[in-house]
Formats: structure tokens, C-alpha cells, sequence
């Protein structure tokens, strides 16, 4: 059997296409949580995400401004889970799921009127360079601009929050709150604008999904991509260089189950469906195994309220 | 001025009246929705909240989708209370369905005053089998149990699909995604005639008076209190807590799995495709807004089942998107817990004379 060397590079590329989404959200939540809060509404902003910059798309015909408006909905939508959690003080598991509950349900109703709506051609960058090198260049070249800024996020994450004084204030805001407010360091500040960036980011994500990836919207089409996303920064041990292959893992086996499908693999479908959250359990398991590992890389704080008195 | 002071002991009375106010403030934000939309917000209100109830088949209705929200959610708030959380009662409601209706087509043409009975138990069987994957990760894998009991649901709903399209479909069926039906002996009995209502009701009703009597009365009622309010305390006062976190994900698994039942082997009598609209996930808001108190979520469960027939009579008479449903319980959710803070804090108004 003859295996085209380009072949196997087209896999490799649609399997990084698959991890885009999760890289963002992950990315995003992990910088939520390295500041110290549990939002468990990525869902909800990335399916708000998603349906913003279609629309935005179809409605304003103009790429960038769906692309950023998208962004923006996400950082809109989770000013609610900001305000909530952060001024008023609430429970982030409750308030996350929520926020997961009320994007479906709003991003359905604006929706409604996009359904069946052909998606637009994204623009690819280095596409005459697709041919050059057989099994690099397929990987390489040809792709959307969110693909390329996904697959370096994970290594400016990692700069910023080990590099800048900005990383830092995040970190010590994350894993001690207290000693980062006596040290003069407004801590609802911080964490205010980690929420939202990560809301900026599952809402990129989405945006990529329903601009890029499908290209169409289609309700729910998500399809708990952002509960996925909030399993691989568990996956990560909140190490951003760790997403990205979490995200390869996951994109590969959302991949590998449409080639087995196509070569007439005798497996029922729905178990090769099931496969990502069985292997994220799996997974989840193996990880949290080791106790003191997790309580030394999770951020001390993680989903506890801060209120500074008076 | 407004001067915002903290109260030394949360407040009783406000802790009940929260749950009112976040329902008035959906209502208003709801109108306001309606509005933009371009729709009379009194208008859709109305449709939304008061002509679905209007009758007695409403009243039917409202009863059929409360049934199941209550049952759930009383499971819920014993791992609420507790702090665990499951929010996978989703699956652990489809994976009891697919276990009772497993059972039920066993019995395939058969009747037999025991019948009913094992459908029952298997469903509940189910569902704690289902709820007490999370639970053993938990305790002796030390896994989140908030990721793993959704990836289950997932799980739950593609294997529920598997089955009817594939070994468990109607033979005779035409290939339609459903198995056969169940006999008359394995289904729960309506209670009035031309009305969808059925005796589910009273194993909802039951949950009521069991989880009660638990919370208020027992022994394990207060340890499941005390480890909520501070795990620390538990540990010291030297509670099995392993031991109680496989309880109460157990108990409500069993509630989530007898939700399954009642919605298979009630009016639909047949394992099909969707056999749920999120009950699982809305009963979450419903275990929050009765204030995880039993007779709280009896209310609690009324008010958001209205949303569901709401949505539907909202669609069908003003074309208003039936997912509006899902909005409101999104904001009922928001506007309670942010309301919470009235609990903690007193807010003060402090007039312009010095």
C-alpha cells in the first residue's frame, strides 16, 4: 500500500484546525483561572462567539469587523459573569452554568434567522506556498490568520504569564489573593480583566468555528467543545504549552473518527463520537491521580470569592 | 448616598424572598427582551406565563414538566448541600431511561401487576449506576466531578442513540429512531382521562417527604449540612466523607434516573431519540431557586416548568424563537444569585443632610 506523503500532511493539518477552538478557550480560561476564578460558562461565550461574528459577518459583510465583534460579544457576555461573580460576590460554579444556560438559549433566538445561510471564504495566508515541500508544506501554509495566532498563543501565554510583571501580578492574584492586595494590588482589577479576556478568547473561538471551521451556523454547534476546552486546562496542569497538545490529542481523535467512518471501520458511530469525552475522563483521571501534583500546580484560590473589607 | 454595610448573620427572611424578587426581575428583563424583539412585552408575557396554564389541560402540562424538574432537582440539592457537584443529572436521567426501557422491552407484550414495579427500580438502578461513575472518580481518583459527570451526558445521549436506531429499534418500525412500545403493564397509569398527567407525580411527591425528612431529621441530614457550610468541620468532627459523597451522588442519581422513567413509561411509552429537554440541566436553576429546601423546590420546579410551555405557546401564537425558554431560565438564575448579595450585605440609604 502506497501512503501519499501529502495525504498524511492534509490529516495533520485538519487535525490542527480541529484543536484551533480548543487552544483559544483553553487558552483564555487558563489565564481566568491563573488569576483565580472558575468560569464554566466558556460554552455559553463560545456559542455567543460563534453566532455573533456569523451574523456580524452576513449582516455587515465584512470579516474583520465579524471577527472583532465576535471578540467583543464574548467579553460583553461574560462582563455578567465579571459583575456577578466579582462585585456581587457569587458562586462561580453556579454563575458559570448560567452563563452557559442563557448564551445557548440567547444565541439560538438571534440565530433563528441565520439558519441555512451559506458561511463566506476566509482569506488563507501563504497559500502559493502549499505545493512546495510534500507533507510540510500542507501543514504549514494555507491557512486563516486564527489559525496561526491560535498555535502561537499557547507561547505567549506562557511568556507573559512567566516573563511580564503583568504574569506575575496574575500568578500572585491567583494563588494568593490576600498577600496581593496587601502588596497594593487591586485584586477585583485583575481578576475582572481575565474574565473578560478569556471571554474575548471563546468568543475568537467560536468565531472561528462558525466563520471558519463549518463555515455556517448551525444551533448548538458547539457542541461542548467548551466543556472540552475547560478539561484540558485541568489536562494542562494550567501550563499553556500543555493545551496545545491536549488540543492535538482531542482535534486528532475528532479527526481520526470521520477517516474511520470514510474506510467503512465497522465501530457504530456514536461510540466513535463518544470517544473525546471518554478519553478527556480518562484523562482527567490520570491527572488528578496524583493529589499533591494538583494541589501544587492548580492556582490556590481557584474558584473561591475574594472580598476585601471595607 | 449609598452606603453598602455587611450583615453579621445572613438574613432568614430575605433568603426566602430572593427567590420572588429574582422572578419579578425576570419578568421585567424578560419584557425588556420582548421589546427589542419588537413584540408587546405585556402581550408576551401573557402568552409566555398566563394562557398556557389557563386550562385544564395547561394545568396538565405544567404538572407533566414540573414532575420531572422536581424529582431532579430534590436529588440535587442532597449534593449541593453537601458542595459536590453534579451537573450530569442530565445523563445520569437518560442512562436510568435506558436501563428501565431495556427492561420494559424484556417484558415486551407481557402484563403482570409486577411489571411496573421492576421498570421502576431499574431506572433508578441506572441512574445511580450512571451517577456513581463521577462519584468514585472523586473520591478515589480525586477527578473533578464537574467535568466528568458532563462528558458523561454526552456519553448517555449516544448511547441512547445507538440503541434505537440500532439494536433496540422497532422492527417494524420503518427504520424511525424508536423501539417498540412498552406494555400496558410497564407503563406509570394516567391519572385522568384525555389528560397527559401521570402517577409520577407521586414519586416526585415522595422525594419531596423522604429528602425532608433526611435533611431536617436525621443524622446523615446534618452532616451533609455541616460539610457544605465548611469541609474543614467535617473533617474534624470526623464524618466518612467518602463515604457520604458516593451517598448523595447516589440518591441523586436515583432521582434523575425515576425522572428517566417517568418520562419513558409515561404518555410516550418508547425509548426514543430525545427523550428529554434538558430536564437535567434546568433542574440545576430549580434546585437553586427552591433554596434547596424541599418545599422551596416543589415552587421552584411550578415556575420554571412554566418557561418550557411558555416558549411553546409563545412560538406557536407570536412566532417568539421557543428558545426564549432557555433565556429566562438563564436570567432567573442570574438575578438569584445576584441577589444573593442582599443576603450578606445591607445596603443603605444615607439621605443628603449631614
Amino acid at each position: 500500500m502506497i501512503i501519499d506523503i501529502n495525504f498524511v500532511g492534509l490529516i495533520i493539518a485538519s487535525i490542527m484546525a480541529s484543536a484551533v477552538p480548543l487552544i483559544l478557550a483553553s487558552c483564555g480560561e487558563l489565564i481566568t483561572e491563573r488569576s483565580g476564578v472558575l468560569n464554566l460558562g466558556v460554552e455559553g461565550m463560545m456559542i455567543i462567539g460563534a453566532i455573533s461574528g456569523f451574523a456580524l459577518m452576513t449582516v455587515t459583510g465584512s470579516l474583520i469587523v465579524a471577527v472583532f465583534g465576535a471578540m467583543l460579544a464574548g467579553v460583553l457576555i461574560s462582563t455578567i459573569f465579571a459583575f456577578l461573580t466579582q462585585t456581587l460576590i457569587t458562586n462561580h460554579v453556579a454563575t458559570g452554568l448560567a452563563l452557559t444556560i442563557f448564551g445557548i438559549g440567547i444565541s439560538a433566538m438571534i440565530g433563528k434567522n441565520f439558519v441555512g445561510i451559506p458561511g463566506k471564504e476566509f482569506p488563507v495566508l501563504f497559500e502559493s506556498l502549499k505545493d512546495t515541500i510534500p507533507l510540510i508544506s500542507p501543514i504549514l501554509f494555507g491557512h486563516s490568520i486564527v489559525f496561526y495566532f491560535a498555535f502561537a498563543l499557547p507561547f505567549m501565554t506562557n511568556y507573559f504569564l512567566k516573563k511580564t510583571k503583568i504574569g506575575l501580578i496574575v500568578r500572585a492574584v491567583g494563588d494568593s489573593p490576600e498577600s496581593a492586595s496587601n502588596q497594593g494590588i487591586n485584586v477585583r482589577l485583575v481578576r475582572y480583566a481575565c474574565i473578560l479576556y478569556g471571554g474575548a478568547m471563546s468568543g475568537l473561538a467560536g468565531a472561528y468555528l462558525s466563520m471558519i471551521y463549518t463555515p455556517q451556523w448551525i444551533e448548538n454547534m458547539t457542541g461542548g467543545r467548551g466543556w472540552i476546552a475547560l478539561a484540558l486546562v485541568v489536562f494542562s496542569t494550567w501550563n499553556p504549552i500543555k493545551i496545545l497538545i491536549g488540543a492535538m490529542i482531542f482535534g486528532g481523535l475528532t479527526i481520526i473518527q470521520f477517516h474511520m467512518q470514510a474506510i467503512g471501520v465497522r465501530i457504530p458511530v456514536q461510540f466513535l463520537t463518544a470517544l473525546p469525552y471518554i478519553v478527556t475522563i480518562i484523562v482527567l483521571v490520570v491527572i488528578s491521580r496524583d493529589s499533591r501534583k494538583i494541589r501544587l500546580s492548580t492556582p490556590s484560590s481557584l474558584g473561591k470569592s475574594f472580598h476585601k473589607d471595607n | 448616598m449609598i452606603k453598602i454595610l455587611k450583615r453579621d448573620q445572613p438574613s432568614k427572611a430575605i433568603f426566602f424572598f430572593t427567590p420572588v424578587l429574582a422572578i419579578f426581575l425576570t419578568l421585567v428583563a424578560g419584557g425588556l427582551i420582548f421589546f427589542i424583539l419588537g413584540f408587546k412585552p405585556f402581550e408576551a408575557l401573557k402568552f409566555f406565563f398566563i394562557i398556557p396554564i389557563a386550562d385544564k389541560y395547561g394545568f396538565s402540562e405544567l404538572l407533566l414538566k414540573a414532575t420531572p424538574l422536581c424529582l431532579i432537582a430534590i436529588g440535587l440539592s442532597f449534593c449541593f448541600k453537601s458542595n459536590n457537584w453534579n451537573i450530569g443529572a442530565e445523563g445520569q436521567l437518560t442512562f436510568g431511561a435506558i436501563v428501565s426501557g431495556g427492561v420494559a422491552l424484556l417484558f415486551y407484550e407481557q402484563e403482570g401487576f409486577y411489571i411496573l414495579p421492576i421498570v421502576i427500580l431499574a431506572g433508578a438502578i441506572g441512574g445511580m449506576l450512571y451517577a456513581s461513575i463521577p462519584a468514585i472518580l472523586k473520591t478515589y481518583f480525586n477527578t473533578n466531578e464537574i467535568l466528568v459527570s458532563l462528558m458523561l451526558v454526552y456519553v448517555s445521549k449516544l448511547i441512547l442513540d445507538y440503541l434505537v436506531v440500532g439494536p433496540w429499534s422497532n422492527p417494524e418500525g420503518f427504520n424511525f429512531p424508536e423501539t417498540r412500545q412498552f406494555s400496558d403493564s410497564a407503563k406509570l397509569p394516567l391519572l385522568f382521562e384525555g389528560l397527559r398527567i401521570h402517577a409520577g407525580i407521586f414519586l416526585a411527591l415522595a422525594a419531596v417527604v423522604i429528602s425532608w425528612f433526611v435533611f431536617y431529621k436525621t443524622y446523615l441530614g446534618f452532616q451533609m449540612k455541616v460539610s457544605g457550610f465548611s469541609l474543614k468541620t467535617a473533617k474534624y468532627a470526623g464524618y466518612k466523607g467518602k463515604k457520604m459523597i458516593i451517598l448523595v451522588f447516589l440518591i441523586s442519581g436515583a432521582c434523575a434516573g425515576l425522572a428517566g422513567v417517568g418520562e419513558i413509561t409515561g404518555p410516550i411509552g418508547q425509548l426514543h431519540r430525545e427523550i428529554s429537554p434538558d430536564y437535567g440541566f434546568t433542574a440545576i436553576i430549580v434546585a437553586f431557586l427552591g433554596r434547596l429546601h424541599p418545599v422551596g423546590i416543589i415552587f421552584a420546579s411550578l415556575v420554571v416548568a412554566i418557561t418550557y410551555l411558555g416558549a411553546e405557546t409563545a412560538q406557536i401564537f407570536m412566532q417568539i424563537p421557543k428558545y426564549t425558554g432557555q433565556v429566562f431560565q438563564g436570567m432567573i438564575l442570574f438575578f438569584l444569585l445576584a441577589s444573593d448579595y442582599l443576603l450578606f450585605f445591607k445596603i443603605k440609604f444615607i439621605g443628603s443632610k449631614k
